[in-house]
């Protein structure tokens, strides 16, 4: 991604009734192994899209190519009216500013605590706030997640679930637009995925943030899901809602609900 | 021609070293140099290695001045011992000694700790929350590292005389005053300036090794543990190749 300008131009804004991610024609291949073969798809805003996949179908692929951390190979993919491939490295970071993203592993920095993680992106971005204001974003944060008290913890000093909350409070502390959720509810116990997956919503519904949830834990697209992309052989095999995919007669849609 | 696996994969990490260390150059002088994981690293490169390198120092200084009496005695020189200490620390123990102690103890630290950071998409985390990985991890680093082996090797050299004089004073009676007084009779600008210098390419080989072998960690916590080692190994490697060619370059240029 890393094309280097001196010029930075202001980024691009998408149009009122414009999609704000627009994937085209996308590939991506690791030798011969081909993840993506021409892989479509558009985001609305306010929308929750959930990519459905097996493991190894390139989903975090996706998602990685969506916010930069990878190239494809062909293809383009539009971001709030900013052709990503394109942009300078400075564009991309401004980009990412409005762009959330929650890793699987949560990603903490486990050198920092609770709330260094939540400064860390407050001290690039939003160096004009004082300390006060620095502190009610990072608590404020934490709130949204119910996780107040941990906030001069270490990571290791907290369970899995509990340092998801974390990593995705470090992601709503720039209140992004959008936020991409790279397996939210993988190594977590049935009834903590389900919390997840309902804190998801709830964060979806309070900020009014558009999101792509990767996932192949059926409860959560079913929590989560406003619409559902299926990620087969590298393309965009189907695509509806859950209840619409859950009728599907087709024996690919089949073996991921039934 | 072909190539063999090997030899193919030796020039590609060597032309990747080379890519890597040119982006230090370049991203040290742009904008905006994250002083206070600098200071952090300072702290933690710098202060926390002292003791370590200290103690060996001072047991270096101890037990060679304990082993060399005994032939130096049967010479005469025995009076020697503070010259002979001070010029062999100032111009290669120390220099060296505290290089390949902080090759073990910063170099490991650094493959260990960004190669983890790597595996668990710490680095990544940072590329997306806006902030250049590259800048904050290695640039900070390299820098620390580079500056404080000089101080440390220094301090190192401070302490491993003054093992000296304990050692002589086992068996013998010279004031420190003397003694040290004895050590700077010897020592001219032409030992310590060159010694001084290799510790800064010492320092910037720990430190871009180090680094360069924890940002390209691969194939999980495995890919770790290579990692810190083979920081560790091609870095004190590298300082006996540097320590030959500054001695041969300072020799030629007749400052040795």
């Amino acid at each position: 991604m890393a094309r280097r300008d001196r010029h930075i131009a202001p980024l691009n804004e998408p149009g009122i009734n414009e999609p704000v991610i627009t994937v085209h024609d996308l590939y991506k291949a690791f030798q011969q192994n081909e993840v993506l073969r021409g892989f479509n798809f558009e985001l609305q805003k306010g929308e929750t899209l959930v990519i459905l996949g097996r493991s190894g179908s390139g989903k975090s692929v996706l998602i990685k190519c969506i916010i930069g951390l990878m190239k494809p190979d062909k293809g383009s993919i539009n971001v709030l009216g900013n052709d990503i491939l394109s942009l300078s490295v400075q564009d991309m970071d401004k980009l990412r500013m409005r762009v959330g993203f929650l890793f699987q592993s949560n990603a903490l920095y486990d050198s920092m605590t609770i709330r260094e993680n939540l400064e860390f992106p407050m001290r690039r971005h939003l160096s004009n706030l004082d300390a006060d204001e620095v502190n009610k974003r990072v608590m404020e944060s934490l709130e949204d997640v119910g996780l107040a008290h941990t906030v001069d913890m270490m990571p290791s000093e907290l369970s899995g679930g509990m340092q998801k909350r974390v990593a995705l409070a470090r992601t709503l502390i720039l209140k992004p637009e959008i936020i991409l959720y790279d397996e939210p509810t993988t190594g977590l116990d049935p009834i903590t995925g389900a919390e997840i997956s309902d804190l998801i919503v709830e964060i979806q519904e309070k900020y009014q943030t558009s999101s792509i949830v990767i996932s192949h834990d059926m409860k959560c697209v079913e929590i989560t899901a406003d619409r559902i992309a299926v990620l087969l052989q590298g393309i965009c095999y189907a695509q509806g809602t859950y209840e619409t995919l859950v009728a599907s007669e087709d024996a690919s849609i089949k073996q991921f609900f039934h | 021609m072909k190539l063999s696996k090997t030899t193919t994969e030796v020039f590609n990490e060597v032309g990747e070293l080379t890519y890597f260390t040119a982006r230090f150059f370049r991203e040290i002088f742009s904008p905006r140099f994250e002083w206070r994981e600098f200071f952090r690293q300072c702290y933690v490169i710098g202060y926390k290695s002292l003791p370590l390198i200290g103690l060996t120092g001072f047991i270096m200084g101890l037990v060679l001045t304990i082993q060399v009496r005994p032939t130096l005695i049967e010479y005469g020189v025995e009076a020697r011992i503070p010259a002979m200490m001070g010029l062999s620390f100032v111009r290669e123990i120390g220099p060296v000694l505290s290089a390949l102690i902080f090759a073990g103890k910063i170099g490991s630290s650094m493959g260990a700790e960004l190669g983890s950071m790597r595996v668990t998409e710490q680095i990544d985390s940072m590329e997306v929350s806006g902030t250049n990985p590259y800048k904050f991890l290695v640039v900070t680093r390299v820098l620390a590292a580079t500056i404080m082996l000089p101080v440390l090797s220094s301090l190192s050299d401070v302490i491993g005389i003054y093992g000296s004089y304990v050692a002589f004073n086992i068996r013998g009676a010279m004031t420190l005053r003397l003694f040290i007084s004895e050590v700077f009779n010897y020592l001219k600008f032409s030992d310590i300036f060159p010694a001084h210098i290799k510790c800064y390419f010492f320092g910037f080989a720990v430190g871009i090794i180090g680094c360069y072998k924890g940002y390209f960690t691969r194939l999980g916590t495995a890919g770790v543990g290579r990692a810190a080692n083979s920081a560790v190994v091609v870095s004190s490697v590298l300082i006996f190749i540097l320590d030959l060619l500054v001695v041969q370059i300072t020799d030629l240029i007749g400052i040795g």
